[in-house]
């Protein structure tokens, strides 16, 4: 029976663990300040090629925002699929896995900080990116209910970063597919939630099944919010889809806690825990 | 008998160098899975791509899909499939030996010629692309009702340009390669830069002439540009939405060689040059990982 002083001596290496992580993430990446610029500015180069798209076809100017927006979330995609879905993975490959699972943390805990300082930086460079966007294309952004778009925003954050945190434990057994899976998941997953255009473009039933995948649910609420003129493309109310968001967010990190322990185990029985290069 | 017997390489030994990487390349693209998982891995992703442009020119005109922009949209997304995958694709291959495999060192220390085993990296990569150009241009004609009439297509003028295109890309990938030889932090960035920009610039979704002119001019020092317009007009002859709408074809299809031609030599003094300093700087067989 694990006494008081047990639970409060695993709470703080845990605590310490995710401070660990999210130290790396948060201060070793702003080391390097030119990949700021190059995180804020490179990716608005894509957007752009979607704006100029839009202002081809004389779309409405808040398209040029959904465009803005969705190239924005597209960092925290990219986030979630290289730096905390495939984490585990690199460290396979760079020998570095065995040390994390013989560490005396919770695998959720070295996650949770790594979702935390993930979280953060990108936050910082897709707000630059959403701001050079602003300036530069003048998009009509008009925030009505701004603790709303932020609870939102941070809702689908968690259940981004617990989505990530479900397939870093699926990761912890793939070789070379772990790369190309989270390669087939950038495009497919740009063009089945939306996005770049609304994503009830879809019809209701796909959106529906995108729904699953918690940039879907969080773009087109954060949307609406931003773009009250263009509600009439949103999928759901807001209301709703924050609602779906929370359950995604908390089904999502119980669900990573399980098969963190599960693929774990199935990795030492199957010995593929410390196989590289395969 | 001498110790040392140096050998000048013969064509015969840059054929097998070649012949052998792009195999290699082909090996590394594909033997992670079977081949039907890995055809349908290879076009999902550029498909997806292409069905995003259809999805947003489908949001704001209500689906008419015959209309000339959507061609010219939608073929130049399709062949900009090639430009992906080889430019960023060659570049990737340094990383990928230097970084994960470890083996640039080995190729390095082996009797062929670096160039060439790029070159040959890069045509595995082009084969991987053509499935999906093929593919995502096929899903386009049979479904989406891109005009495109086979009785009317230049062939010529298409596989011509075709043929002069890749070579740009490829020996634009060259240049990129010989650029991540020397960079450690921004290798990846460099690529993503240079593709997005590309992409912007080209005229590939979208005609030049939207963008302010001091813009587009940058977009009109582009080989791809050229390579980009040849192909819509070869596939599309009376399509009038263009990024080089004062341009004549044989105009278009002078530059494109021209560039293509200047690209050759480019790369190759470039690539040798980054080759050099790399050698000095000892950063051949340097992992960057932070």
């Amino acid at each position: 029976m694990p006494t008081l002083s047990n639970i409060k001596s695993s709470i703080i290496l845990n605590v310490r663990a995710i401070k660990a992580r999210a130290y790396v993430r948060i201060v070793g990446q702003q080391r390097e300040l030119s990949w700021l610029f190059f995180d804020s500015f490179l990716p608005l180069l894509s957007i752009a090629a979607f704006v100029y798209v839009y202002k081809a076809m004389q779309a409405p100017p808040e398209f040029t925002g959904f465009v803005i927006l969705g190239g924005a979330m597209t960092a925290f995609w990219m986030n979630v699929l290289w730096s905390m879905a495939s984490q585990f993975y690199w460290e396979k490959e760079g020998g570095n896995l065995q040390l994390y699972l013989i560490a005396p943390m919770s695998r959720m805990s070295i996650l949770a900080g790594m979702a935390l300082g993930g979280g953060f930086s990108t936050t910082i460079r897709a707000s630059s990116a959403l701001l050079v966007g602003i300036f530069i294309f003048h998009i009509p952004i008009n925030i009505i209910h701004p603790w709303l778009t932020l609870a939102i925003f941070v809702v689908t954050l968690l259940a981004l970063y617990g989505f990530g945190m479900l397939f870093a434990s699926l990761y912890l057994l793939f070789g070379r597919e772990a790369w190309h899976m989270s390669n087939l998941l950038t495009e497919p997953i740009f063009l089945l939630s939306g996005f770049y255009f609304p994503v009830k473009a879809l019809g209701f039933y796909v959106a529906a099944v995108a729904s699953i995948i918690p940039a879907t649910l969080g773009l087109d609420a954060m949307r609406q919010l931003a773009f009250p003129d263009s509600a009439q493309f949103g999928f759901l109310t807001v209301g709703s889809e924050l609602i779906i968001l929370s359950i995604l967010a908390v089904t999502f990190i119980v669900l990573a806690r399980f098969s963190l322990g599960y693929m774990e185990k199935l990795g030492k029985r199957e010995g593929r825990l410390t196989m590289r290069w395969q | 008998m001498p110790i040392f017997s140096f050998k000048r390489k013969t064509l015969t030994d840059y054929w097998k160098t070649l012949r052998l990487s792009a195999w290699l390349g082909w090996q590394q693209e594909s033997n992670w899975a079977d081949p039907l998982l890995f055809f349908g891995y290879s076009i999902l992703r550029p498909l997806s791509g292409a069905l995003i442009l259809v999805f947003m020119y489908m949001v704001i005109t209500g689906g008419k899909t015959q209309t000339e922009y959507f061609g010219y949209l939608y073929i130049g997304n399709a062949f900009y499939i090639y430009v992906g995958q080889v430019l960023f694709g060659i570049s990737w291959v340094i990383i990928e030996d230097r970084e994960f495999f470890r083996i640039l060192k080995i190729v390095y220390l082996s009797p062929i010629s670096i160039y060439t085993y790029l070159v040959g990296r890069g045509m595995a990569k082009m084969a991987v692309a053509t499935m999906a150009v093929v593919f995502t241009l096929a899903f386009g004609i049979l479904f989406l009702d891109i005009p495109v009439d086979f009785s009317t297509v230049n062939y010529p003028l298409l596989f011509g340009s075709l043929v002069f295109g890749l070579i740009s890309i490829c020996f634009l990938g060259i240049i990129l390669a010989g650029i991540t030889l020397l960079i450690a932090r921004h290798s990846m960035a460099i690529s993503e830069a240079v593709s997005g920009l590309f992409f912007f610039l080209c005229g590939a979704i979208f005609p030049l002439t939207i963008l302010p002119s001091w813009i587009s001019v940058f977009g009109k020092g582009i080989p791809i540009t050229y390579w980009l317009e040849a192909t819509r007009r070869a596939l599309l002859p009376d399509i009038t939405v263009s990024s080089l709408p004062d341009m004549p074809t044989n105009i278009v299809v002078i530059v494109l060689i021209v560039s293509c031609v200047g690209l050759i030599f480019a790369s190759h003094l470039i690539f040798r040059m980054a080759d050099r300093i790399a050698r000095r700087k000892g950063l051949i067989d340097k992992p960057t990982q932070y």
